[in-house]
């Protein structure tokens, strides 16, 4: 009980806290708006009108990810600039706990992204926002950023160790895009490329969405998947924790920057 | 002499240090893989929407990318600064402030050119894109070019860093912003009149009107206005970024702001 009361109130407060804090709203607000408009412009100008709920769906995950990378890549590196990443660690709680509910906050916050594009595409361009399952769209829409938050957990406990953090995260921000489908169907990619994404949620998680959205057929079973790779993930970022941690404590590195 | 020790060791010790570019867990993610990820991203989105060729992609992203370093790092040179604690003691030195950041300007200038390269190199090889040979030499000063300009709109982002302390941000959206304007991925002439105007008065509009053209034959001489043009923008941009940072460092000085921007 206590673990989840860790994680519930570490959830509200991060999630208020980030929700203050400049940067991180342009971040999510604004650079996904950029993104959505050369999108639209770019299947307009192709004759696609009718695909601009899919470039704003798509505009809308590439900034939960942007969110998710830069929020929980960087979440190390901050706490170890701030001098409170010791202090983390020696809590009484594992780690684990208390790094969760600082990822879940992040992804959350990145999903105002995909508000963001879905509003600036029906004030700017008159896209009109019919779900084929609207319930269903949401779930798929909560199961996805449930994920993605997991993923920033395991990326999380990878920079433990990692004195370069910023530089991987700059590394995953466009590749995953590229890879994951977000915004251009998987299909374009060459053959031996998209098995690259069957491990990675925000490739399921944006089929789900786009499934519920259009009423595509795989819906359940992609937000299945998406939950399962989320699990997968927290396993991972547990024993990465255990590990990281204690090699960070023997090696004397944790406060490194 | 000490105004040319500033400028070459100085900008090259502020390179080294500010950066960390160098180390190469740092420059092999950030300016070889994510540049050349960035022409896939929107070479694949283009197919996907059934707009322009591969070609067009690979140059205006190539060109674009020209501002990752000019932008960031003459950021970096004051945000940096204050990460290190040493902004103060940078400002209190009686050093030229020109020579002091045109010399900060000159390896960034040179970072962006090769990142425009990289770019144009990773992403003509994966998605086959070929250009005339006799065109090389001629992209080549155009990237010159844009580097440069590019360099100088970054002055803007150094004066933003001493007055914000989140600059980097703001930075971001400048960045991607250029994606936009400036014809990188949308063809100009898709643009309403206003944005075709913005996109005028921003880096990299000129230069990357002059590589297309000289991809698809031009000389130099035929491109000489857009160059000119290019350099221009880049010139006013420093010259304002110039201006404002001598403003800014005399009120941070009356405001003690210096640390807390």
């Amino acid at each position: 009980m206590s673990y989840l009361r860790i994680v519930w109130r570490g959830l509200l407060f991060l999630t208020k806290r980030n929700s203050t804090s400049s940067w991180f709203v342009l971040l999510v607000l604004f650079q996904p708006l950029i993104f959505a408009t050369i999108a639209f412009y770019m299947f307009k100008s192709g004759g696609q009108e009718g695909t601009l709920l899919y470039a704003a769906l798509g505009a809308g995950m590439m900034g939960i990810w942007s969110a998710t990378l830069f929020g929980s890549g960087g979440l190390i590196q901050w706490w170890r600039w701030e001098g409170t990443l010791e202090l983390a660690v020696g809590a009484p709680p594992p780690f684990f706990f208390v790094l969760l509910p600082a990822a879940l906050s992040n992804s959350i916050i990145g999903a105002y992204s995909l508000a963001a594009t879905l509003a600036w595409g029906r004030l700017a361009y008159g896209i009109p926002l019919q779900f084929e399952h609207p319930f269903a769209f949401a779930l798929a829409l909560a199961a996805t950023v449930l994920s993605l938050g997991l993923m920033g957990l395991l990326l999380a406990s990878s920079f433990v160790l990692y004195r370069h953090a910023n530089a991987l995260m700059n590394l995953l921000e466009y590749p995953v895009w590229v890879v994951t489908g977000l915004i251009f169907p998987i299909a374009l990619l060459p053959a031996w490329a998209q098995p690259i994404s069957w491990p990675l949620a925000p490739r399921w998680g944006i089929e789900s969405i786009r499934d519920a959205a259009f009423g595509g057929p795989g819906m359940w079973w992609e937000v299945g998947l998406t939950l399962f790779l989320g699990l997968v993930y927290a396993a991972g970022a547990f024993l990465f924790l255990r590990l990281f941690e204690r090699l960070a404590r023997a090696r004397a590195t944790l406060a490194l920057t | 002499m000490t105004n040319l020790r500033i400028f070459f060791v100085g900008g090259l010790i502020s390179y080294r240090a500010l950066f960390n570019w160098l180390n190469p867990w740092i420059f092999v993610p950030t300016l070889v893989v994510g540049p050349i990820f960035q022409v896939l991203f929107f070479a694949y989105l283009g197919r996907a929407a059934g707009v322009e060729s591969d070609r067009f992609y690979v140059i205006g992203n190539a060109l674009q990318l020209a501002a990752l370093p000019g932008l960031f790092a003459m950021t970096f040179t004051i945000t940096g600064e204050r990460y290190s604690q040493t902004l103060g003691p940078l400002l209190a030195s009686p050093a030229n402030r020109a020579v002091l950041f045109l010399g900060r300007a000159l390896p960034v200038s040179a970072n962006a050119a090769a990142v425009c390269v990289i770019a144009f190199v990773g992403g003509a090889v994966l998605l086959h894109v070929t250009l005339p040979a006799a065109s090389l030499p001629a992209l080549a000063v155009v990237i010159a070019a844009t580097a440069v300009s590019c360099t100088g709109f970054g002055f803007l982002g150094g004066a933003i860093g001493l007055r914000i302390r989140d600059a980097i941000v703001l930075i971001n959206l400048l960045d991607a912003a250029l994606l936009i304007f400036c014809g990188v991925n949308i063809p100009l002439e898709s643009l309403p009149d206003w944005m075709r105007a913005v996109g005028e008065a921003l880096p990299v509009t000129h230069g990357l009107a002059a590589a297309r053209e000289i991809a698809d034959g031009a000389t130099l001489g035929d491109v000489s206005h857009l160059l000119l043009a290019e350099l221009a923008v880049g010139a006013a941009y420093a010259a304002v970024g110039y201006a404002l940072l001598r403003y800014l460092e005399q009120a941070a000085r009356r405001n003690a702001s210096l640390e807390t921007a």
